[in-house]
């Protein structure tokens, strides 16, 4: 009997432990998950001791590291949305044609080589992206733009929207994919070609999963570093041209983290404000998909 | 009623074919789904295909509007005449676009577009091309109102199509199919996903619906089939095991498996 007893015991304090191991495990990611917002902000509020707000929203110049300071975040934010913005440009056409010719027109032989070559797209590392746009796409683009100066955002911004068009096509295929065949039946059965059908069908059935796949690059694409630190150049400049050099939010993280700036300094803590202002921003593009998936998906319930 | 159905089918004796299936077979990749089918469809009537599940009768409905095409793997022999002009529907030279402009259909369950109600029915007619407004506004109105279903929706064009219960949903589908005219609608087992109101809403308009277009009509439901239909046919292992007028196949039929299957022994 005791010996039973003692068994079950020890079974279950070796249960318990599992569990406690198995929860810290969890507790770990969601540790440094709050670890990192809280360096971002204490770091930020520091930052903003010493930076009233009003200068850091309005400034139009963004120079922590010169003689005469400024610090306007939107100098950095203009870089990284003019940048998204080709991204998105190059990405949600191309990956939105392929996605209607994978999930449309495709036989399932084509679909099944096509697709994991598409996906190998973002299995190249971003820095053979960088020297990608860097060394092929920008003297190409010089060709085309004469004064186009060597580093510009519109070549990194064009690479990136290469390095996303895979999030863009295989999200939206799976949407696409979705939608019931009964709709494409009932679309043909009115005369419409298979082209009709896609566009003016199944394309509106998986707006839902379109919107959201694109909002999944556009936050891949704001996050993107290497490609900018690259291709795009330094230079914190304000303006919305893709064909100027410009420092987006990553870039000028990557800058300063590699140069030799003094640790505590204000210089030091830009870096954490511009990373605060980057995880609002891809935050922001998180909450505001979800707010629009619901929207989608409450006006197609039947 | 029946003596009223003699009357009607007696002053209604018209012959004239809309579509003639001849020595049809059709297979699934190797499997055969129809063997040497032959039916006339007679014009202005409504054709009624009954028959146990897997008898082809579904099969043989989506031959009429090429249907087949949008799936690989399917051969089919044997002709498919459309009149007036004496045209096989099945030929390789003729366009399924072009049959299908033609011959429109209602599938089982509702299937509206993700689009207003208003688009949902003029979405045949933009397929072709149709851009003014005007044109539009009296096509829409007029093909809701030859599906019943106008008084109903007209304050509420703008409304998504899936906001409407199952049984406008269904009519919306009847409209979207009339609104480009066809000269014939299929109907896919129209009610097997409505109530018993909306059941009858919708064959009382199959029956109107008569003196404009020809009908050919999938049912499991026998009831329905003597209701609505002016010829029956009854199928059984992909064949036409008999075929005449519905009086003739729901009170005197020949053959004794069809009288087993419409009263109920099998089936």
């Amino acid at each position: 009997m005791t010996v039973v007893r003692t068994w079950h015991a020890r079974r279950r304090a070796r249960e318990r432990l599992l569990e406690s191991l198995l929860m810290l495990a969890a507790l770990v990611s969601v540790a440094v998950t709050v670890a990192i917002v809280y360096v971002l902000v204490a770091e930020s509020m520091a930052f903003f001791d010493s930076v009233g707000f009003a200068e850091f929203v309005a400034d139009s110049q963004w120079t922590p590291l010169f003689e005469d300071a400024h610090y306007g975040i939107g100098v950095l934010l203009s870089a990284t949305l003019t940048c998204t913005a080709v991204a998105l440009a190059v990405a949600l056409p191309v990956g939105g044609w392929i996605a209607i010719y994978l999930s449309e027109f495709a036989s399932p032989a084509i679909r099944d080589i096509a697709k994991p070559l598409l996906e190998l797209l973002g299995a190249v590392p971003t820095i053979v992206y960088g020297y990608f746009a860097l060394m092929f796409v920008t003297p190409l683009l010089r060709y085309l733009i004469p004064g186009l100066p060597g580093f510009n955002l519109l070549s990194a911004g064009i690479v990136m929207g290469i390095m996303i068009i895979p999030y863009v096509s295989s999200l939206s295929e799976d949407a696409m994919r979705a939608v019931p065949m009964a709709l494409r039946e009932a679309s043909c059965a009115m005369g419409a070609s298979r082209l009709q059908t896609a566009l003016g069908v199944v394309v509106p059935s998986a707006a839902a999963g379109i919107a959201s796949a694109c909002v999944l690059a556009v936050s891949r694409a704001m996050g993107e570093t290497m490609i900018v630190a690259i291709a795009a150049g330094s230079q914190a400049r304000l303006g919305y041209d893709p064909t100027e050099s410009a420092a987006t939010l990553t870039s000028y993280i990557v800058q300063v983290a590699l140069g030799d700036v003094d640790q505590g300094g204000i210089a030091y803590r830009t870096v954490f404000v511009a990373g605060l202002a980057l995880m609002l921003l891809t935050l922001t593009m998180n909450v505001a998909s979800h707010v629009l998936r619901q929207r989608f998906l409450r006006a197609s319930v039947r | 009623m029946v003596v009223e159905r003699r009357q009607r089918d007696a002053a209604s004796a018209s012959p004239r074919l809309k579509a003639a299936v001849r020595d049809l077979s059709f297979y699934y990749d190797r499997q055969r789904a129809l063997s040497d089918v032959a039916l006339p469809i007679r014009e202005h009537r409504v054709t009624a295909l009954i028959g146990p599940s897997g008898c082809g009768k579904t099969t043989l409905l989506r031959c009429f509007n090429r249907m087949h095409d949008l799936y690989p793997g399917n051969r089919c022999t044997g002709e498919l005449r459309l009149y007036p002009d004496d045209i096989d529907l099945l030929s390789r030279d003729v366009d399924p676009i072009a049959v299908r402009m033609r011959i429109a259909m209602v599938f089982q369950k509702p299937n509206p577009f993700p689009r207003s109600v208003y688009e949902n029915v003029a979405y045949g007619l933009r397929v072709r091309g149709m851009r003014s407004r005007v044109v539009l506004d009296e096509r829409v109105e007029q093909a809701l109102r030859s599906a019943a279903l106008w008084d109903e929706v007209k304050d509420r064009l703008d409304a998504p199509g899936a906001s409407l219960s199952g049984g406008q949903q269904q009519r919306l589908c009847i409209a979207r199919a009339l609104a480009t005219d066809p000269e014939m609608v299929l109907f896919d087992e129209p009610t097997a996903a409505l109530d018993p109101v909306a059941t009858s809403n919708i064959e009382q308009l199959i029956s109107e619906l008569r003196s404009t277009v020809t009908i050919v009509i999938v049912t499991h439901n026998m009831q329905q089939a003597a209701r609505v239909s002016d010829d029956t046919a009854y199928m059984y292992l992909g064949r036409v095991v008999e075929f005449g007028t519905t009086d003739e196949i729901f009170i005197r039929p020949r053959m004794k498996q069809t009288e087993d299957y419409i009263t109920g022994r099998f089936g």
